[in-house]
């Protein structure tokens, strides 16, 4: 114990020496955390749109009003042919072309029956997808309001309208923030704690102290637990700052206890921690290290379901994030943050991440030597 | 009849194919200083990381302060101190935290960390420079700062690895009051250098040539068996038939 002491002494004495890995540790989190959340949004919105309007009608004028005050789309140049038009989708001016057809006023009246022509560009999917979408409910919307006009009274309405009142639970308003930030809290520490244990034996290879501490009695647990325990109290204070941007600039309070929130957050820091150390034993220079942490926390992050739902996946990858400490992580943020999980519903997780600890520990410690 | 602190019999090492240390036997006694010579790519770095419990040797036999190089290295390190070549303490850590630092991991007490600190930093005149960080001193006091945190301890055996390279005359003269000093403690020095009238000051040296010993005696003995008047002479003789090497 007395020698886990000394190693946490000289550990902190060199953290707080180290002005770069103060301002990794608490300066780079908290500005992430306020500026990614606002601009990784799923939410399409600036969809630049292209009407052709062949009819020049009150029609034509009412939809394309609609469409535009929808918050959603912003309208680029009015071409007169759709060819025109087109050309600015070539040219990534616009996302999507909007055709009214000569007579559309004229025939939807008469013959109670108009076609609309959307061009989109799937280049980036999403937006094109989400765009075409908003489009076509926007245009349901409008041909509801018309056949609502033109009910004669008296009549009994010709078409039986089912209408569908979703409730969002857990995020009532849809708010991404609240989606994305327990996430993005997730995915820093993880960087952050992988990183700054990965780099810190290697460097010690590098300076070459580590001989010198090699050839002293040192036990190699000790030696372990001595570069854990200060990177754990650090990633806790990272995580500590996070939940208080959360709270600060997003509103967002947990809605499940945040003792359990910190205790599942000791062991999956173990985990995390652990791995990084485990890249330090096998790598000889930082660089290594680096790409080694870099590739395994590409993987683990895209894979992790922050971004995209581990539910949408293919079958292969969906049993390749049972290995993924991250995507427990980032699970049971939300669950906690979003849901007020109980300790019976993120059990599982917390089976897994503690194994993920063990594994990732011992075997750093297997393969950390002191004797070649 | 002298106490045998280092004994090694036909101590070997290989990397692949490439024979680092090539059978080395020889014995070191108990307050000897021992001077471990050889030119570069000799195979003394390697000879001398075996002896200190940090590699495994490939064949041959060694004990150190009685203990089985193969089975017993965490014991043997409780009992050394090793200088490496590379400066290796904590340069982001001023001179009294790193004396702490390995006072603590070698198991002294508080109150010995205490006591030998103030004598070490009295015996170098470093008290003014305590709380300084270590980065900053000057190369020569550095290594007489990394030989002392080497001792601290009161290791039997210390093991050298190029102590001087780099360091100014003066500096040398006074690194080797401290190696005596410690010598007269009881603490057997095992050094290597490259500086021949470094190796005079030792008791007994052995000269490695492409992982062998080629000689090994008092430097007086040595002088008289290839008939040279200095160990220059007697180091050029031995190391110019050296096939590998810079």
């Amino acid at each position: 114990m007395r020698t886990i002491r000394f190693l946490l002494a000289k550990e902190f004495r060199q953290i707080f020496r180290n002005k770069a890995i103060l301002a990794m540790i608490l300066v780079v989190p908290v500005m992430q955390l306020v500026v990614l959340p606002l601009a990784a949004n799923y939410e399409v919105k600036n969809i630049n749109i292209s009407v052709v309007d062949n009819d020049h009608s009150t029609y034509s004028a009412k939809l394309i009003f609609k469409v535009t005050s929808s918050g959603y789309f912003r309208m680029t140049e009015a071409k007169n042919t759709f060819n025109d038009a087109f050309k600015l989708i070539e040219t990534d001016k616009a996302d999507l072309v909007l055709e009214i057809p000569h007579g559309f006023e004229q025939r939807l009246i008469r013959e109670d029956e108009q076609k609309l022509f959307i061009a989109v560009n799937a280049i980036n999917g999403t937006k094109a997808n989400l765009g075409g979408a908003y489009l076509n409910n926007i245009i349901r919307n409008f041909n509801a309001d018309l056949r609502l006009q033109m009910i004669v009274p008296g009549k009994l309405n010709p078409m039986p309208v089912v209408e569908i009142a979703p409730t969002n639970w857990y995020n009532p308003l849809l708010d991404y923030h609240v989606f994305m930030v327990p996430g993005i809290l997730a995915v820093l520490l993880t960087m952050i704690g992988s990183y700054l244990t990965a780099l810190n034996i290697v460097k010690e290879k590098e300076v070459g102290t580590i001989e010198q501490i090699n050839v002293t009695p040192i036990k190699k647990h000790h030696f372990i637990l001595g570069k854990l325990i200060p990177f754990l109290v650090l990633s806790l204070v990272v995580f500590t700052l996070g939940l208080i941007v959360a709270w600060a600039v997003y509103g967002i309070v947990p809605a499940g206890s945040i003792g359990l929130m910190y205790g599942f957050i000791l062991i999956y820091l173990l985990a995390v921690l652990g791995l990084g150390l485990l890249i330090s034993t096998y790598c000889d220079t930082q660089q290594q290290a680096m790409f080694i942490a870099f590739f395994f926390l590409m993987i683990f992050i895209m894979m992790g379901g922050l971004f995209t739902p581990i539910e949408s996946m293919p079958g292969w990858a969906k049993s390749l994030t049972a290995l993924n400490p991250v995507s427990y992580m980032i699970d049971v943020m939300r669950m906690i943050v979003l849901k007020g999980s109980g300790f019976n519903n993120i059990k599982h997780q917390l089976m897994k991440v503690f194994l993920f600890a063990v594994v990732f520990n011992s075997w750093a410690i297997w393969n950390y030597k002191k004797t070649t | 009849m002298k106490e045998t602190v280092i004994k090694t019999d036909k101590l070997t090492k290989r990397f692949g194919d490439f024979v680092a240390t090539n059978e080395i036997s020889l014995e070191v006694y108990k307050g000897e200083i021992f001077g471990f010579l050889g030119a570069n790519g000799a195979g003394k770095t390697t000879a001398m990381r075996m002896l200190c419990g940090l590699s495994i040797p490939s064949s041959g036999q060694a004990t150190i302060a009685g203990f089985d190089v193969y089975k017993q290295t965490e014991h043997i390190k409780k009992h050394i101190g090793y200088m490496s070549q590379k400066f290796s303490l904590y340069e982001d850590l001023t001179v009294l935290e790193n004396i702490r630092f390995f006072g603590g991991i070698y198991g002294l007490s508080n109150a010995d960390i205490k006591t030998k600190s103030e004598a070490l930093l009295n015996e170098l005149g470093l008290q003014d420079e305590a709380k300084t960080l270590v980065g900053s001193l000057p190369l020569g006091w550095k290594q007489k700062l990394s030989f002392s945190v080497a001792i601290l301890h009161d290791p039997k055996i210390v093991f050298l690895d190029e102590p001087t390279g780099g360091v100014d005359p003066v500096t040398r003269r006074q690194f080797w009051d401290l190696i005596y000093n410690a010598a007269d403690r009881g603490i057997t020095i095992f050094v290597t250098t490259h500086y021949m009238d470094e190796a005079e000051y030792c008791n007994r040296i052995s000269i490695m040539v492409d992982g062998r010993i080629q000689a090994l005696d008092s430097p007086a003995n040595l002088k008289k068996q290839f008939n040279a008047s200095s160990m220059d002479e007697v180091f050029f003789e031995l190391a110019r038939g050296a096939k590998r090497g810079e």
